[in-house]
C-alpha cells in the first residue's frame, strides 16, 4: 500500500520519536507500519509539510475562538483544542464496541430499575446493600420515581481505553449528564471546513444524526397522555463549562434551553415563563446535577433548579432525562460489580472488560494497594474530570503519604487499578507529531426501544508528554474520530479485529480475585450528605451565582 | 418564547443599534473638534459626553482623546461603543440556542477585535469598522430570522434605542459648538435624503421635521416609534376589542400620535423640549416593556395541593 511519503509531517514519529513505554499505537504497529484503517488518511496528510499543517491548524483554533467554542483555561477563554489528525475506527472493531456500548447501557438500565425497585440483584447477593446504601449518589428522593417508558438513561457516555495489548477496556460510565458531544459534532464540521481533503476517498460515517435521536429519546420518555410534548434543555447557565453544549443541543433540537429561574412548578406540574404567560413543560433534558434540582429535596440553597420539580416528576407529570440518583450505577465501586451484574441480569460476558480494580474494603485489599501505592492508580469512586486520581508512578512521596491516610479514613470512597499505558495517537504538538495518550467517550442514546450509539465519539487527548490524564480541565484536547462506512475491504482489517476476539475469553480471568461479601443487610437509606458533593458541583453554583449578580443597564 | 431570551434579543437590538450611532455622533463631533472654534475643546468635549448620557467630573480638562478613551474603547463605561459591543455579545451568548450561529459568530468576532486603545488619528477608520460590523450584525438577522417573537424583540429594541438616539443626534445642536445642520444630517446617514426630499440647502425647521417627523426615512423618530409600535401589536398574546391593554403600546401609541399632529413650526419653537419630551417617553417605554414581558420571577412554589 502507498505508505511512501512526500512530506516530513510523521518523521519524528517513524525516527522512534515513541518512547511511550509500552503503550499500544492507534496508527503505527510496532515495526512502524501504518495500521490498515490509517492508510488512506496517511496519504492525505503527507501531501502537506509541517508549515501547511500548523497553519490549518491554526485555521482550526481560530474558527472555533470565533463561534465561541472556548473553555476557561486558567482564567484565560482558549478555544477548545482540536487536534487535526484525526482518530480513526474501522468498521469491524466498531461493530464490536458499539455492541459492547449498547450491553453496557442496557445492564446499567436493569441496575437502576432494580436499585430504585425490587433490590432483587442485593437480595440475590450480587451487590451488597451497604456499598448501595454508601453511594454518594444513591438517592432515597428518587425511589418510585420513573418515566413512563421505563428508561433512566436516555444518554450514556461510556469511557473506553486501549490497553498495551490493545485491548478496548471500560475506564468508566457516565449515566448523569455525561457531555462532550457538542465537540463530536462540532469537531467534524470544522475538520469537514478547513481539511476537507482528508475526507476524500474514506467514508466516514456521519454523526450529525445525534440531536434527532436524542429529541425522540426525549420525547418517548414523555409523561403518558401527552401526545406533543414540551421539551426543554435545562442549564446552569451562561458561567457552566458545558454552556457551549446545552446551547448547541438546545438549538439543534429546536427547544428552548432554560435556566432554573425560567421555571415554576404549582399544582404539580412544571411551567415556564414565556412572553405569553406560563408555558407547560413535560420533559427536562437537565443538565444540571441532582443536588441542585430541587431546593425542597436537595440543596435548599440552590437557584439552579427549580422547587418542586421532584414532586412534579413523582407524579408523572414531568419526565427528568436522565432521571435522579442514576449517580449510584457510576460510582466507581459499582463499576467493579459491572461484570457479574451483567452475569446476573442478562446472562452474558461482558463485550468489552473493565479495568482490574482492587475494592479496598475487601480482606487484603487495602493492604496491598497500600503497599504497591507507587505503582497504582487510585481514584475517588464518585469524582469525574480526573479529580482526586493519583497514579502512583507520577506522584511524589509527600502526595502518596497524603493518599496513604485518606485511603486509610476511608477506603469505600476509593478504588485502585493498575496504571494503564493508554493508547497513543499522533498528535500535533511543539516539537511536531508526537504520540500522546487517547481516550474515547462513545455516546449513547436510549429511547425505551433500542440503544444507539453515535458512530465515534469524542477522542480526549493528554497534550502534555507522558500524562495520561485526558481530561480538558487537565489540559487535554480533543479529535475529530472517524468511523469508516462498512464497504471498506474487511479483509484488511484482521489486525484490529484480534483483539475483540481476545477479550471475550480473558475478561473473567483477568479480573482480580477478590472474595464477594455475603453482605445481605437490607438497604440503609441515608439522606444526602453534603461533605460528599464533589467541587464541580460547588463551582457550578458559585459561577450561576456570580452570573446573577451581573446586570444589565 | 422564553421571557428571559425576548429580554436578551431586546437589549441586543438596543446594543447593536446604541453601538452604531454612537460612532456616528463620535465621528462628526471628533471632526468638529479640528475647525476653528470659539467654543473650548473642554466645553465642547465636555457637552457631548453630557447628551450621550455619560456626564464627567469637572477637575479634569478634556480633549477629543478624553472622549475617544471614554465613549469608545472603555468597556467598562456604560455608554460606551465598546460596552455596547461587549453587552450586545453577552446578551446574545444567553440567548444563543436562538440567534442564528452566523449572527453569533459575527457578534463575537466584533467583540475580540474591538481595540483596547486608540488614537485619534485612528478613530475615524475605526468609526467606520463599528458601523460596518453592526450593520453586518443587523443585515444577517434581516436575511435570516423568521418575523416571529426574535424579530420581533430585537426590533423593538432597535427602534426605540433609534428613537432616543436620532433625538440626541438632534440634541447635538444645543451644543456650544453648534454642529450645523448638514452635520447632524450626515451623523444621522440622512443628509443625502433629505436633499432628496427637499432639494435645497438645509435649514432648522426642514431638517429637524426630516429628523423627528418624516413618515418615510427609517431613521425618524416618527418612523421607529411606528415600528416600535407594530413590533408590540405582534407580540401581545392578547385579542382587546377596544383600547389598548399594554401600557408600553399606549405610551408609544400616544407620543408617535402627538408627533404625527404636531405643526413644524411648533417643533422648531420648542425643538429642545421635544427632544428632552421623547428621551423621558423612551425610557419609560423599555421600563413598561420590561415588567409587561421580561418580570423576572423569583423562585416560587405553590405547594402540592391544588
Amino acid at each position: 500500500m502507498a505508505s511512501k511519503t512526500t512530506g516530513d509531517l510523521f518523521e519524528g514519529y517513524r525516527r522512534g520519536g515513541r518512547d511511550q513505554g509500552q503503550a499500544w499505537d492507534e496508527m503505527f504497529d510496532v515495526h512502524g507500519k501504518p495500521r490498515p484503517e490509517y492508510r488512506e488518511i496517511l496519504v492525505a496528510l503527507d501531501q502537506m509539510t509541517q508549515t501547511e499543517f500548523r497553519e490549518r491548524t491554526e485555521a482550526l483554533a481560530s474558527s472555533y475562538l470565533a463561534q465561541g467554542i472556548t473553555f476557561d483555561f486558567a482564567g484565560e477563554e482558549a478555544p477548545m483544542p482540536l487536534d487535526a489528525v484525526p482518530r480513526i475506527i474501522s468498521p469491524t472493531e466498531w461493530g464490536y464496541l458499539e455492541s459492547g456500548v449498547a450491553q453496557r447501557v442496557r445492564v446499567l438500565e436493569m441496575f437502576l430499575e432494580d436499585i430504585y425497585g425490587p433490590g432483587r440483584c442485593i437480595k440475590d447477593g450480587v451487590i451488597p446493600a451497604k456499598l448501595v446504601s454508601t453511594s454518594a449518589h444513591y438517592h432515597r428522593q428518587a425511589a418510585g420515581i420513573e418515566s413512563p417508558n421505563g428508561v433512566r438513561v436516555m444518554v450514556a457516555g461510556i469511557d473506553v481505553i486501549r490497553d498495551e495489548k490493545g485491548l478496548w477496556r471500560v475506564l468508566e460510565d457516565n449515566v448523569r449528564v455525561p457531555s462532550g458531544v457538542s465537540y463530536v459534532m462540532s469537531n467534524r464540521r470544522v475538520m469537514g471546513q478547513t481539511l476537507p481533503e482528508l475526507f476524500f476517498k474514506m467514508t466516514v460515517r456521519a454523526v450529525g444524526d445525534y440531536p434527532h435521536r436524542l429529541l425522540a429519546a426525549l420525547r418517548a420518555s414523555a409523561p403518558s397522555g401527552v401526545d406533543e410534548p414540551t421539551v426543554v434543555v435545562l442549564t446552569p447557565g451562561v458561567y457552566n463549562s458545558a454552556y457551549y453544549e446545552h446551547t448547541l443541543l438546545a438549538r439543534l433540537m429546536g427547544v428552548e434551553l432554560v435556566e432554573g429561574r425560567d421555571l415554576f412548578c404549582t399544582g404539580g406540574r412544571v411551567f415556564m415563563h414565556t412572553t405569553a404567560g406560563p408555558q407547560r413543560v413535560d420533559v427536562i433534558y437537565r443538565r444540571v446535577d441532582d443536588e441542585f434540582l430541587d431546593p425542597l429535596q436537595f440543596r435548599p440553597d440552590s437557584v439552579l433548579g427549580a422547587p418542586g420539580l421532584v414532586e412534579a416528576a413523582r407524579r408523572g407529570n414531568v419526565t427528568l432525562a436522565n432521571a435522579i440518583g442514576n449517580g449510584v450505577a457510576d460510582d466507581k465501586l459499582v463499576y467493579t460489580y459491572m461484570p457479574d451484574l451483567m452475569q446476573y441480569y442478562l446472562g452474558e460476558k461482558p463485550i468489552l472488560p473493565n479495568v482490574d480494580t482492587w475494592r479496598l474494603e475487601e480482606p487484603g485489599a487495602l493492604e496491598e494497594v497500600l503497599d504497591r501505592l507507587h505503582e497504582l492508580a487510585v481514584k475517588p469512586v464518585d469524582g469525574s474530570g480526573g479529580k482526586g486520581l493519583v497514579i502512583g508512578p507520577h506522584a511524589s512521596k509527600e502526595e502518596l503519604d497524603t493518599l496513604r491516610k485518606t485511603l486509610l479514613r476511608d477506603p469505600r470512597g476509593w478504588i485502585a487499578q493498575p496504571v494503564v499505558q493508554l493508547s497513543t495517537i499522533p498528535t500535533l504538538v511543539d516539537e511536531g507529531i508526537r504520540p500522546r495518550h487517547a481516550d474515547l467517550r462513545p455516546f449513547a442514546v436510549n429511547d425505551g426501544n433500542d440503544v444507539w450509539v453515535l458512530p465515534g465519539g469524542l477522542t480526549r487527548v493528554a497534550l502534555p508528554e507522558g500524562k495520561l490524564v485526558v481530561n480538558s480541565s487537565q489540559g487535554g484536547g480533543t479529535k475529530d474520530t472517524w468511523v469508516l462506512g462498512r464497504h471498506a475491504d474487511a479483509d484488511e482489517y484482521d489486525e484490529a479485529r484480534e483483539p475483540a476476539i481476545e477479550v471475550a475469553e480473558t475478561a473473567e480471568e483477568e479480573r482480580p480475585a477478590v472474595e464477594r461479601p455475603e453482605d445481605v443487610k437490607p438497604i440503609v437509606v441515608h439522606p444526602a450528605e453534603s461533605s460528599r458533593f464533589d467541587l464541580e458541583e460547588q463551582e457550578q453554583q458559585q459561577q450561576q451565582a456570580r452570573a446573577e449578580g451581573g446586570r444589565r443597564c | 418564547m422564553l421571557s428571559r431570551i425576548a429580554e436578551s434579543l431586546f437589549w441586543i437590538g438596543r446594543y447593536i443599534e446604541r453601538a452604531e450611532s454612537t460612532a456616528r455622533i463620535l465621528d462628526i463631533h471628533l471632526q468638529l473638534l479640528l475647525e476653528p472654534s470659539e467654543v473650548s475643546e473642554d466645553e465642547a468635549c465636555r457637552s457631548l459626553m453630557v447628551v450621550l448620557g455619560s456626564p464627567v467630573e469637572e477637575d479634569l480638562l478634556l480633549t477629543g482623546q478624553h472622549v475617544i478613551d471614554k465613549l469608545t474603547v472603555d468597556p467598562a463605561r456604560p455608554g460606551s461603543i465598546a460596552h455596547s459591543l461587549f453587552a450586545a455579545r453577552e446578551n446574545a451568548r444567553r440567548a444563543r440556542e436562538i440567534i442564528p450561529s452566523d449572527v453569533w459568530e459575527c457578534m463575537n468576532t466584533t467583540q475580540m477585535r474591538m481595540p483596547r486603545r486608540l488614537a485619534t488619528e485612528q478613530s475615524h477608520r475605526h468609526f467606520g469598522w463599528v458601523r460596518d460590523r453592526t450593520a453586518m450584525t443587523i443585515g444577517m438577522i434581516e436575511g435570516a430570522t423568521s418575523r416571529d417573537e426574535t424579530w420581533q424583540f430585537f426590533t423593538l429594541g432597535r427602534a426605540l434605542e433609534r428613537t432616543d438616539m436620532t433625538a440626541r443626534m438632534v440634541a447635538t445642536r444645543m451644543l456650544p459648538t453648534r454642529p450645523s445642520w448638514t452635520t447632524i444630517l450626515w451623523s444621522c446617514g440622512a443628509y443625502e435624503a433629505y436633499l432628496r426630499t427637499y432639494r435645497g440647502a438645509p435649514k432648522a425647521s426642514s431638517a429637524a421635521e426630516f429628523l423627528i417627523l418624516d413618515r418615510l426615512f427609517p431613521r425618524s423618530t416618527l418612523y421607529s416609534l411606528r415600528l416600535a409600535e407594530d413590533c408590540l401589536r405582534e407580540i401581545d398574546p392578547t385579542v382587546v376589542r377596544a383600547g389598548v391593554n399594554d401600557p408600553a403600546a399606549r405610551l408609544v401609541g400616544q407620543l408617535r400620535n402627538q408627533l404625527e399632529y404636531l405643526e413644524t413650526d411648533q417643533l422648531a419653537e420648542n425643538l429642545h423640549g421635544y427632544v428632552d419630551e421623547i428621551q423621558t417617553a423612551a425610557a419609560t417605554i423599555s421600563e413598561a416593556i420590561q415588567r409587561r414581558y421580561f418580570q423576572s420571577y423569583a423562585p416560587e412554589w405553590t405547594g402540592d395541593g391544588a
